[in-house]
């Protein structure tokens, strides 16, 4: 099979041509580190500050209020521990979800490993945060809620408005997990109440390697890169000059593009939907049906596990990914999947598409044509499946 | 991360499917854990004439399934009794280490199924033992 389909845009991105070419002249002419005195230098410093306030503006932040990280992941560690830190003398109770990002979780846990106490609230079947949930985890030690804006497996997007709202009430910290949301979903750290928000540049066509942790001006947070008086003396270290002008290159760039492309994507989505319903028996959709991100479908396919299916549509050249225990080196279906209360068989056949940039109509038409022809034939083989069919002839 | 023998196990599965009134059946593993493997016996005077497998799981659950079954068929039961784990993970040129419980899987399939032809039959086989509830992947 020539054909290649790449459905998995929520696990990375290829970076866009434009933003490349925009990056590519602060690999070798414009080399100089920012902090020296001399012309080559001084210029970098200037694109490093209109990058940050291109970044900003996105999301509704003050400039001086983004600070440039190593990517999303960085990004969470720094945000729950800074606070967890710098507030141990107000409380050490955190709340969260259940479904976060491992960026997010095994930070918690780590923490709770060292005197904090953290609240993992649940979520519905749509994989959605109850407010009222929220309302009665928090605490007089409450020190911070960390909600992921949207998720990455089963894209439902979470009520960070309200939940802002009781933040803000309480007076306690907000931070949240964007890295799927941005340059999806609108956001306005001002309207939504947000304190702290992390972003990444490779899932929303910009390099990788880089991030951003938005915080809130009056926030307190402990630093944990010493060296150098980079980023308002917060992250040490040379910046990362393409990666920060590729950041904010992609950012603009989708921001600029998120209407018009988030409806293709949900036109393509719903025409996966509609297209795997009609050829597929025993299929269920995972999250929220409307409250998702624009390009992301989780399925769970009956009597099928979702390695074995992930190798047969690499067969055929499309990429996507699963939430099985044997794609994540774990025993484990994915937490996510467990939170939303499927049982282990049916998270174990779950497949995740994310549509993006580059998906057509042709490449769901390819994709609806290979599916439904390699779940037959994983069903075929499936134990599973025979006892249910025996049962259901009987 | 699979070696060719593996893919090619899993392209085009060998015995793949259901022996109707099979001398012994063996069905080992949990939807729970990801895999189930169930292997179809049919055996005439001692000796393996046929078997077929059904296997829900990853691509290498699939693969051992396959291979075992070649390795057993027109085999005796002592023969296919004394295939171990290893040598139906040799036969695939090597598993990823996460991976190897699935030859393990096979192995107690293949038991199981001979256990159960035992059962049927009212005959023992030295060295034979009841299959384990449970296959656990720490093994």
């Amino acid at each position: 099979m020539d054909r290649k389909v790449y459905f998995d845009h929520a696990a990375t991105t290829p970076t866009n041509p434009k933003v490349l070419s925009e990056m590519l002249p602060y690999f070798t002419g414009n080399f100089g580190n920012p902090s020296s005195v001399y012309e080559i230098a001084r210029s970098n410093k200037k694109d490093i500050e209109m990058a940050r306030e291109k970044v900003s503006k996105v999301i509704g932040a003050q400039v001086n209020e983004i600070y440039f990280t190593a990517g999303g992941t960085e990004s969470d560690n720094w945000a729950i521990k800074g606070i967890a830190e710098a507030y141990k003398n107000k409380g050490n109770h955190i709340i969260t979800s259940a479904i976060e990002h491992h960026a997010i979780l095994h930070t918690c846990e780590y923490l709770e490993k060292n005197g904090c106490e953290v609240t993992y609230l649940p979520v519905d079947e749509d994989g959605k945060v109850s407010v009222k949930d929220l309302k009665e985890a928090i605490r007089p030690s409450t020190i911070l809620i960390s909600i992921m804006f949207a998720n990455n497996e089963v894209g439902t997007i979470q009520p960070i408005k309200e939940i802002g709202k009781i933040a803000k009430e309480n007076n306690i910290i907000f931070h949240t997990d964007a890295v799927q949301a941005v340059g999806h979903v609108s956001i306005n750290v001002e309207e939504m109440n947000i304190d702290m928000l992390s972003l990444s540049g490779h899932k929303i066509y910009g390099p990788k390697g880089i991030g951003a942790l938005y915080i809130r001006k009056g926030v307190k947070i402990r630093s944990y890169i010493h060296g150098g008086a980079q980023e308002r003396k917060r992250r040490g270290g040379t910046e990362n000059v393409p990666g920060i002008i590729g950041l904010s290159e992609a950012i603009e760039r989708i921001d600029a593009n998120m209407e018009v492309e988030g409806k293709k994507l949900i036109n393509l989505r719903e025409k996966l939907i509609e297209g795997v319903f009609e050829k597929i028996p025993y299929v269920k959709i995972n999250g929220h049906r409307e409250e998702r991100l624009p390009g992301n479908i989780n399925f769970s396919f009956s009597f099928i596990e979702g390695e074995s299916l992930l190798i047969s549509l690499d067969m055929y050249g499309i990429a996507a990914s699963s939430g099985s225990a044997c794609t994540s080196g774990s025993l484990d279906p994915s937490h996510v999947l467990l939170a939303i209360g499927l049982p282990h068989e049916i998270a174990h056949g779950s497949l995740r598409i994310s549509l993006g940039e580059s998906n057509t109509e042709e490449d769901v038409d390819y994709l609806l044509e290979v599916l439904p022809k390699v779940v037959s034939r994983l069903r075929d083989m499936s134990p599973l499946y025979e006892d249910f069919m025996k049962n259901k002839n009987n | 991360m699979y070696t060719e023998k593996v893919m090619d196990h899993f392209r085009n599965p060998r015995n793949m499917g259901e022996i109707e009134e099979a001398s012994g059946v063996g069905t080992v593993g949990n939807a729970k854990c990801g895999d189930i493997m169930r292997i179809f016996l049919k055996i005439e005077n001692e000796v393996v004439e046929d078997v077929k497998f059904k296997t829900f799981g990853c691509g290498a659950a699939i693969a051992t399934s396959s291979i075992a079954t070649e390795m057993i068929k027109g085999k005796t039961i002592q023969q296919a009794l004394e295939i171990t784990n290893q040598a139906v993970a040799d036969a695939l040129d090597g598993l990823p280490k996460e991976k190897v419980h699935c030859s393990l899987l096979a192995e107690e399939a293949l038991h199981a199924a001979i256990w159960d032809y035992a059962q049927k039959n009212n005959i023992t086989i030295e060295g034979l033992e009841p299959p384990k509830k449970d296959i656990s992947h720490e093994e």
